[in-house]
């Protein structure tokens, strides 16, 4: 199913104020539904090289996988293949860059942060790690969709610091989960249900780290009607605010329904259920 | 080199410069930096410097000790850090000329926490719970185990670049948007003539949904004006904007969906 037409995506992607390389890559496959966004790091240009092997292995075999299975069919292990598919094509990035960083000694110890969203059948399987973010815009009201894989939200969820501290905590850049580097990697993989209006965000922490999450929800539905104009005015918020690290943003609004054309089998078996 | 700034009530009492390896801090006579004050424990807390670099480690203190007024057990001294001990305060004071602003930004990278780190953090909890089999022991454990790991592992961060010296925190707050004027709209037609609204948030639209919007940007450079949606872009000076940004003049003449206003800078 061609999804170019119901889903209407915005990306800009910058190095900031600071930095003079961009370690941020962002892709999209509006034709397949696919956006994927990965903040790298490394030392050298091993960031860049990691999250732009994230977003190429994982658009180019999800694609590949999509020729074959569509998203919405559940397979023999009773596992929907959207999370299969978006569970599996993450490992396979990950096993690519974590052996380019073990073969290359200039490549050794890098890693990507990582968000991967897959759009079927009025749904979005959103799969994470480390601590670039999701957000979502329904009916007027902003909220975060993922929840970071990083030190302080750990710190955070066990009562050791709130909130508000987190805010001016001396170690925000640490992950603690991240893509490529480790033999093997658990991503956090979830469905949601998709309502027509909705605006998805997918940003690098250049963004949500700069810009407040509420100046974000403002200018989403500000500008929500010029989905281009509010992606060039969340980069530049961020580097008006001092563009310490790169800038990435993807949005993703839909614009109708989009119910998976099933064949009169599965119709038949979810009958049946 | 590095130094510690004892005062009360604003008032400094003494500088210390840190040359022990070991600095301790209590209210008993033995300690390098005596205070002599009841909120203050015995063996209240150590400074531990390895050539650049201070960490602060509190001994288990009855009252606790607070870094920039959060309770800290352990933790890497930057810059300007205030150490609260009861009334007393000590600022850490870095070696001059330590701090680079360019190592400012390199400590700021994203860094990922090593799976291991976190596997031996949880073994060394566990471990912690064998002995007391309590579920808020436990509880403790892991949390203790978490902090340990954010400490270590913000030093291992330091460990591994030398030269990194102290510097200020690694995420400090956003700067303060520097003081800028302030710009309004005055209606001159339609319903409201008159009316005058201040431009006080980073965007404001302006029009009729559907119809014609335009939102308006407060930036460090100034006020803009970028057309968002409608078949018509709104005029400025009686000039189209076109669709890119169009930077606002002290009373512009800006039309949009009919209705006429100026901007104009207030203060």
């Amino acid at each position: 199913m061609d999804l170019s037409q119901i889903l209407e995506i915005t990306s800009a992607t910058d190095p900031g104020m600071v930095r003079s390389h961009n370690e941020d890559s962002i892709a999209s496959d509006p034709a397949n539904g696919l956006v994927v966004l990965a903040d790298g790091m490394g030392g050298y240009n091993a960031g860049e090289v990691a999250s732009g092997m994230a977003t190429t292995v994982i658009t180019t075999e999800v694609a590949q996988v999509l020729t074959k299975v569509q998203p919405y069919e559940i397979d023999d292990r009773n596992e929907l293949a959207a999370t299969r598919i978006v569970r599996e094509q993450i490992l396979k990035a990950n096993t690519s860059i974590y052996q380019a960083a073990q073969s290359q000694p200039q490549y050794a110890g890098m890693g990507t942060t990582l968000i991967v969203c897959l759009f079927y059948d009025n749904k979005v399987m959103v799969g994470h790690l480390g601590d670039s973010r999701v957000y979502m815009m329904r009916d007027g009201n902003f909220s975060q969709v993922t929840r970071d894989h990083s030190l302080l939200q750990e710190q955070i969820d066990s009562g050791l610091i709130t909130a508000e501290q987190a805010k001016t905590a001396a170690h925000k850049n640490l992950v603690t989960k991240a893509l490529g580097i480790d033999w093997t990697v658990e991503p956090e993989i979830h469905e949601y249900e998709v309502k027509v209006g909705d605006i998805y965000l997918l940003c690098s922490d250049g963004l949500c780290d700069m810009v407040s999450d509420e100046d974000i929800g403002m200018t989403l539905s500000m500008l929500g009607a010029n989905l281009k104009l509010a992606t060039q005015q969340l980069v530049q918020m961020a580097n008006d605010n001092g563009g310490r690290d790169n800038v990435s943003v993807i949005l993703v609004r839909v614009l109708k329904e989009y119910p998976a054309a099933r064949g009169a089998m599965s119709k038949f078996f979810a009958w049946l259920k | 080199m590095a130094k510690l700034i004892l005062s009360m009530d604003g008032l400094v009492l003494k500088e210390i410069p840190l040359t022990k390896e070991r600095t301790t801090i209590g209210r008993k006579p033995h300690n390098d930096i005596q205070i002599d004050n009841l909120a203050v424990s015995g063996e209240h807390a150590v400074i531990v410097t390895i050539l650049n670099d201070s960490f602060l480690e509190d001994l288990g203190s009855t009252n606790g000790t607070l870094v920039n007024s959060n309770t800290v057990k352990k933790h890497f001294l930057q810059n300007n850090d205030v150490v609260e001990l009861g009334k007393y305060k000590l600022k850490y004071i870095a070696e001059p000329g330590a701090a680079q602003p360019a190592e400012k930004a390199d400590f700021e990278k994203t860094m990922v926490l090593r799976p291991s780190a976190m596997r031996a953090a949880a073994e060394q909890a566990k471990a912690m719970t064998a002995g007391g089999a309590q579920p808020q022991a436990a509880e403790a454990a892991r949390v203790a185990a978490l902090q340990a790991v954010g400490s270590a592992a913000q030093a291992a961060g330091i460990a591994e670049k030398p030269a990194v010296a102290p510097a200020a925190p690694a995420a400090p707050p956003p700067p303060p948007r520097p003081a800028q004027p302030l710009g309004a709209i005055q209606l001159i037609s339609g319903a409201n003539a008159g009316k005058e609204l201040e431009l006080t948030k980073p965007l404001t639209t302006l029009g009729k949904p559907g119809v014609q919007v335009a939102v308006l940007t407060r930036r460090p450079q100034g006020y803009f004006i970028t057309h968002v949606e409608g078949a018509n872009q709104p005029t400025v000076n009686g000039q189209s904007i076109g669709t890119a940004p169009h930077a606002l003049k002290d009373h512009d003449l800006i039309e949009l969906a009919g209705v006429k206003m100026e901007f104009f800078i207030k203060t």
